[in-house]
This record gives structure tokens, sequence and C-alpha cells, in this order.
């Protein structure tokens, strides 16, 4: 799994643009050398003969086969549209949620127990039951990822407003604002940083939801590619379809680190 | 005449581990219309608890806070508050965050911007009206949130430590702008400082409090003429009466209830 469901504020500070560009350049050399690397210790390790290892250049064969007769294109749309729908389901219901919660302590109180219930329960092992209750449609695939989305991210919605400075909202009292205002203008900005957190980590689990949830008698998918692939000992499909999985998975990420970027760039970092 | 503020035997106390903390203790003072009154004294001896009060942001546990001879119920615009903390809201630009208590009263959106504008210059903020709160000095943000809570135009300004923050020589500038704006256009001030000269140096009284419980000490009239100036600050009168505060700050016997 490659996604990276940590928060990254640690942005340096604005500083000359030469030391900026030392500080950009240099990672990005050394992340192209560790990949590099990493895919020689991969092609030695197959070369030397590593029981059943497909080496690099078998492996892109095989995703070129894949790309080339649309099965890779396939897959990969049907598997985003399930982690998409089951990722924006998921942070839809768990910013109202989330603030809801932190915001009045009756619905904290009816709804915590809950929350805190099913987040101890891996979504996965909810997928017996979902099959049970929702049949073997795409239904059942994208509620499991739309759980494991909404409990990661409720969870930083409801500690993005707990966490609220209480001198920001006693300032807007002091100036005349009414509850409502307060929650518009200071309560929802205020939380934007915990929630962007929360639709990352979010993400993270519905991709890390998505493998299994295609167990389901899915017809078509990355993860049904991958389990299709280990009944034929396909192990070079195997490793395209985790690339693709981590590739894409990374993808995502850094577009919501690039909408954090924007929308929080208020914030002083440090 | 009422006075614009009244605290009568005002009692607050906490609940914590194992009893009760009386933060403030039987606190009875009265604030004319108009008046700049400074209080000072130990940290903890509940200061920011007695302004909280006539801000309307907490309650008396006994006793009763009064504005204009009516209790107080909640926050008002008529108020405004300068927090110990800026707490200026980071996601605003300075012009923003000066219109944020104006576009809650609804003004037409031409009014706005020329008082909101006249607020901010008059801080001196001119030239970073557009600026984000992060890029701020310390003293500048200060002066931002100090243009929010004049922009309301409140009648009575409560303001907690304002200047704590501030460097000697931008304290003593805002001071002075404090007391300019002051002259212009009274209002009643309470002013909150843990600074002996800068209590005595703009007020009309200095009020010293003293700590657990929480009470007033003293009460310290400034005989000085305003518009006060550095000659004034320099003055053996101002340090007679310094030296006044300051010994009931410093010296306060801890019998004296
Ligand atoms: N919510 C609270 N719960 C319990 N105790 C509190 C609470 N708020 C304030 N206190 C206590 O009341 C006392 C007075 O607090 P307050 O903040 O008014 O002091 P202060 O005079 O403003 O101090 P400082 O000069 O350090 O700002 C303190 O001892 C504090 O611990
Ligand atoms: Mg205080």
């Amino acid at each position: 799994m490659t996604v990276v469901a940590a928060p990254e504020n640690a942005v340096p500070a604005r500083s000359t643009p030469r030391r900026a560009r030392r500080r950009g350049v240099r990672p990005l050399v050394l992340n192209l050398v560790a990949v590099a690397l990493g895919i020689g210790v991969w092609s030695l390790l197959s070369a030397i003969g590593v029981q059943g290892l497909p080496g690099p250049v078998t492996v892109a064969d095989r995703a070129g086969e894949l790309i080339a007769d649309g099965t890779l294109a396939e897959d990969v749309l049907a598997s985003l549209r399930r982690v998409l729908i089951g990722f924006a389901l998921g942070t839809a219901l768990a910013v109202p949620v989330g603030f809801l919660m932190g915001w009045y302590a009756t619905a904290r109180g009816l709804l915590e127990p809950y929350i805190q219930f099913f987040r101890t329960i891996p979504p996965l092992a909810i997928i017996p039951l979902a099959i049970v209750l929702l049949g073997i449609g795409e239904v059942p695939k994208v509620f499991v990822i739309f759980l494991a989305a909404f409990l990661s991210s409720v969870v930083a919605a409801f500690q993005g407003v707990v966490d609220v400075d209480r001198t920001l909202i006693n300032a807007a009292r002091v100036l005349g604002a009414s509850d409502r205002t307060i929650f518009a203008k200071v309560v929802v900005p205020a939380s934007t940083p915990f929630i962007l957190v929360g639709m990352r980590i979010g993400l993270g689990s519905a991709w890390a939801t998505l493998v299994a949830a295609e167990l389901i008698a899915a017809q078509e998918g990355l993860g049904y590619r991958m389990q299709q692939a280990q009944l034929y000992y396909d192990l070079p499909t195997i490793f395209v379809g985790l690339i693709t999985i981590g590739v894409l998975g990374l993808l995502m990420d850094r577009l919501l680190l690039l909408a954090d970027r924007r929308l929080t760039s208020w914030q002083e970092r440090r | 005449m009422i006075p614009k503020i009244t605290f009568r035997d005002v009692v607050r106390t906490f609940p914590v581990k194992g009893g009760t903390f009386t933060a403030l203790d039987g606190v009875s003072l009265d604030i004319a219309d108009e008046e700049f009154v400074t209080v000072v004294g130990p940290s903890g001896c509940g200061k920011s608890t007695l302004l909280g009060m006539a801000a309307g942001l907490d309650e008396p546990t006994g006793g009763e806070v009064l504005v204009d001879g009516a209790p107080v119920t909640g926050p008002g615009p008529e108020r405004g508050v300068i927090f110990q903390q800026y707490a200026l809201f980071p996601w605003l630009t300075v012009r923003r965050n000066v219109e944020f208590g104006l576009r809650l009263a609804d003004l037409p959106a031409e009014e706005r911007r020329t008082r909101a504008q006249r607020a901010i210059d008059l801080v001196g903020l001119t030239d970073f009206a557009d600026a984000l709160p992060k890029t701020l000095s310390g003293g500048m943000k200060q002066r931002c949130a100090i243009a929010r809570a004049y922009a309301v135009d409140p009648t009575v300004l409560l303001m907690d430590e304002p200047f704590g923050a501030l460097d000697a020589l931008t304290r003593v500038q805002l001071q002075d702008q404090l007391l300019d704006t002051w002259s212009q256009d009274r209002r009643t001030v309470l002013f909150i400082t843990h600074d002996v000269d800068e209590a005595v140096y703009l007020a009309r009284r200095v009020v010293v409090m003293a700590a657990r419980p929480g009470r007033i000490h003293k009460i310290v009239d400034v005989d000085l003429p305003y518009p006060r100036t550095e000659e004034i600050r320099l003055s053996p009168e101002f340090s007679r009466i310094r030296n006044e505060v300051w010994h009931s700050v410093y010296h306060q016997s801890p019998a004296a209830v």
C-alpha cells in the first residue's frame, strides 16, 4: 500500500528561491535514485532466481499486453469508480456527521458509541454481512469502501470541530455572530485542515478496502484481475495490479494534498 | 447618572476536583460612561474572568453585572472585546477580519467598506489591508484586532492585555494611538494590563486586584490631565502615582481582605 495517510504539514517556510530550489530538487533526485535502485534490486533478485519472481521487464511486457487489449483500462475504471463513489459518499456523510458530533453534545453522545464501535471492526469483516444483506452486485462493494472512508474521516472532522480555538468563537460572538454564523464562518473554515487530513486518511482506507471488496463476485476491477491471476499463478499480472493500485493511490493522495495546500494556505506552518 | 458598567458583589466560582475554586469574591465596581479604567493585579487574580463577564461570555455565580443599568445576558456588538490572544481569523485578510462584524450588522457594502477602511487607516495598517494574519508581526496583528473592534463602533471597549506581547516601543506607540482615538471619540474603556506604567499612563482610575480569592485590593485615582504626553509620563506626579500602584500590586499584605 503506497497511500500515505499521515498529514504532511511540514512545508518548509518560504525562503530564498535558490535555497528553495536546492531543497526541492535534491529530494526529487534522491527519489528517482531510490526508484532506480529498487528496480535494480528487483531485477537482481529475479535474475538470481528467487522462486517464481518475475523481473521488471516481464512485468512491463505484461503491462503492455494488458494495456493493449484494454483490460487494464477497464479494470482501472471499474476500480476507480468504486473507490471514488464509496469515498465521495463516505466523506460527504462524514463531514456533516463529524460537525454534528463536534457541535452538539447530544449528537456526540448518541453517535459516538456507534462510531467508536464500528471503527474497531475492520471494514473487511463487514463483507460477509454486506453480501448477505446487499447481494453480490456493486452495492456491497461500494458500501464497504464507503464505510471505510466514512469511519476514518468522521473522526477527523469531529476532532476538527472540537479543536476550534475557543477564542475565535468568542471573537465572533462578541462581534454579534449567531450560532449559525459562527458555524459557517468560523467552525467550517477553522476545521478545513482537519477535514482534508481526514479525507486523505479516508482515501487511504478506501483503497485499502478495494481489493477485498472486489472479492465479492466482481466481473472486473484491479482486485478481481489479481485474484484471477492468482488462480493461474500469473505473477506478472499480480505485479501490474499492485503497481497500478499504488500509483493511482499516490496520485489521488497528491491531488488531495494539492487541494489541502490551496485551501489552507492561510495556516501558519512550522 | 447610571454608570456604564456595574459589577455588584460579583462572585465567580469554578468547580474543580474536590470542591470549588473562587476566582472572584465580592467584586463591586462602577465604571462611568466614557471613563478609562485599567485593571492590574497578579496573574490569576481574575482579571480576564471579570472582563469576560462584562463581555457576556461568562456569567457570575453570585451578584450581578450591569451594562447601562441592565443585566448582561450575552455578548453584543455595542461591547467590543480585544482578547489577550489576538484572535484574528487566520483565513481572512486584514480587511476581511475588520469587516467581519460589519457584515454581521448587514451594512450596505459601500458603508461597510468605508468604515473598515477608516478603522484600518486609524491603526496604520493601510498597506497591509490585503495581507493574511500569518504574514503580520505581533504588533500588527494586535492593531488589526483593535481595528476589528473599532469598526463596529462599540460604546464599550473591553481590552484584555492587548499590548502584553509587544515590544516596549510598539507598546508606547499603541498606547498613544489608543488615547488619541479615545479622546477624539470617547468610549468607556476597561483595560487589563500587567504593566503598572501602562495602567497609570492610560487610566483615570487604576483598579488594583489581589489574588486568592480574586478581589479588588485598592482603587487609585490618576489625577493627571488628558491628553497624556511624554512630559506627563516623565513627571514627578506620574512617578508618585506609579509608585503607589506598584506598591499596592507588589506588596499586598496577605491579610488585606
Ligand atoms: N474555566 C475555568 N475553570 C477553572 N478555573 C478557572 C477557569 N477559568 C479561570 N479559572 C481560574 O480563575 C483564576 C482567574 O483566572 P483569570 O484568567 O481571570 O486570571 P487573570 O487575572 O486574567 O490572569 P492573567 O493575568 O495570567 O491573565 C485562575 O486561577 C484560573 O485558574
Ligand atoms: Mg488574563
